[in-house]
């Protein structure tokens, strides 16, 4: 009779093994949305609530964070301008950092804690109370349900959040400039975009799609195989955020590197 | 008695299990469990907590996977069907938790509509209406229709798990502990809604307890299933007839503490 013992032996060691699974694992859920998102049925309805969820409801908290670090940038970086006599430069070197640099990361991070957690949080405490399991026994498919909505909508979002976040810290270095100097809305925007270029722009989005789909599909994951009851149900929120972290900042030195290739 | 069974043995197996096994690293649950279900009858899974019921009942709704030994489940071997034709066979089965598993961000009313609009495309609004009412008059909470789960009782959310259940009209129903935790009356509503389930929509059931009054009233037949094993398969009379000791201490456990 051949059991699970005799069949579980370790091909190198434990923790190797481990380690080799998970990847695995890891692998085969990440290949499964994107089989998954090609074939119907589709839960739009579902997909537009999590839009909703991951969108609209992070607003607020995009809103502040956005506007505060452009108005704390331009403050910071003001005197060091000024030394040089270089003050007026100040629109084109926010607009530079907030499109290039800080807006990806900035949205990148605080969707990484809320939608990141959130999503965790929620599938890790269905899945220990069996309303995973009871999808499935129903014929329906919770990984189309939970997984592909919630990740597609994460990565279509973020970016949207991005170019939001890029907008409302513009805002707030305006703001600034504006009580040290009389300059014009339009004519702080128009100094702001005049040298930041299409690749820019571009890379930022694509940067943007990479961290929303990280953080989607890391969220899912921590949530789909949370185990230990609840207290697996914080863990698995803690994971989810820990990780998707660690990966955006990865993803950042990576495709920062790629981009400068094609400067 | 007799001719009642030798009627029953008539009837087509709708389950069978040969030989199964299961184990979790070195924790043997399951060692060679045979079993079988015939159309239309409850057989009733008793044992004690840990001893591999709702394994059981797991691997025969493909949820979980044998080691060895094979599950058939309406002709069909669960773990050698693909994910679709275990999706198609899931829709005759219907299984109730013993948590409930209700969906908890859902309305009742959307927890029973989530499967059947997944499952039954063709349906219109009205249909659909009607199959909700007919499940929830089943079980008895045609006006919890707009609650939240969080807002019913332990015995109405494990109503309204069955009736979830029953929305895509089974053939086979598997009932995971659907006494466990209950009040005493709660417990004889819900035991005889299990038989009320059999005679109203002709399912065939699997009931998983420890608890032998839920046994007496809902099993046409009882197995004892004792380290791994069915050590014990007949009416309720007669498996507590056995001289077995550790089936005699779980009778005087159940009745006497």
């Amino acid at each position: 009779m051949e059991t699970d013992s005799k069949v579980k032996k370790h091909l190198i060691s434990r923790k190797i093994d481990r380690f080799f699974i998970k990847i695995y694992k890891t692998s085969s859920f990440t290949v499964r949305y994107f089989k998954e998102s090609f074939t119907s049925p589709h839960e739009v309805g579902e997909f537009v609530q999590q839009c909703y969820n991951i969108g609209y409801k992070s607003l607020s908290l995009i809103t502040l964070t956005g506007f505060i670090t452009g108005y704390v940038f331009t403050k910071q970086s003001r005197p060091s301008l000024a030394e040089f006599g270089a003050t007026s430069w100040i629109p084109s070197l926010v607009g530079i950092a907030m499109i290039r640099a800080l807006a990806p990361l900035v949205t990148a991070l605080i969707c990484a804690g809320k939608v990141g957690s959130s999503i965790g949080a929620e599938i890790g405490s269905m899945k220990v109370t069996e309303q995973i399991d009871a999808m499935e026994v129903s014929a329906v498919n919770p990984y189309k349900y939970l997984v592909v909505t919630r990740v597609t909508a994460s990565t279509l979002m973020v970016p949207i959040l991005m170019m939001y976040t890029g907008l409302v810290g513009l805002m707030g270095s305006f703001l600034n400039v504006a009580t040290s100097e009389q300059t014009s809305l339009s004519t702080f925007f128009h100094n702001a975009f005049e040298r930041i270029t299409m690749l820019d722009i571009t890379s930022s989005l694509i940067r943007s799609l990479a961290y929303g789909f990280t953080i989607g599909i890391v969220g899912c994951y921590k949530g789909y195989h949370t185990t230990q009851g609840t207290q697996g149900v914080g863990k698995a929120a803690n994971a989810a955020v820990v990780a998707s972290m660690f990966l955006i900042f990865i993803e950042e030195v990576i495709i920062v590197q790629i981009v400068n290739w094609f400067r | 008695m007799a001719e009642q069974n030798s009627n029953s043995t008539q009837r087509p197996v709708v389950i069978e299990v040969k030989n199964l096994y299961k184990s979790f690293n070195d924790n043997h649950v399951l060692k060679g469990v045979d079993l079988e279900l015939r159309k239309g009858e409850n057989l009733v899974v008793l044992g004690r907590s840990g001893t591999g019921k709702s394994v059981l009942i797991k691997i025969l709704s493909g949820l979980l996977k044998e080691d060895s030994g094979t599950a058939i489940v309406l002709g069909k071997s669960v773990s050698s069907l693909s994910e679709l034709e275990l999706r198609e066979l899931r829709q005759k089965i219907g299984f109730s938790f013993q948590n409930s598993a209700l969906y908890d961000s859902m309305t009742v009313k959307q927890n029973l509509e989530f499967p059947l609009i997944r499952n039954v495309r063709h349906l219109s609004r009205k249909e659909i209406n009607l199959r909700i009412e007919d499940v929830l008059d089943a079980v008895g909470l045609l006006q919890s229709l707009k609650q939240m789960p969080a807002e019913l009782s332990g015995g109405q959310r494990k109503r309204i798990g069955i009736a979830r259940t029953l929305i895509l009209q089974p053939e086979i129903m598997l009932y995971d502990e659907p006494t466990a935790g209950l009040d005493p009356i709660t417990c004889i509503e819900i035991n005889n809604l299990i038989n009320e389930v059999k005679e109203r929509f002709h399912t065939s059931s699997i009931v998983i307890t420890h608890d032998l009054t839920c046994a007496k009233t809902t099993g046409d037949r009882v197995s004892m299933l004792l380290d791994g094993h069915f050590v014990r398969t007949g009416t309720f009379e007669e498996v507590f007839s056995s001289n077995d000791e550790r089936i005699k201490s779980f009778y005087d456990y159940n009745f006497i503490n």
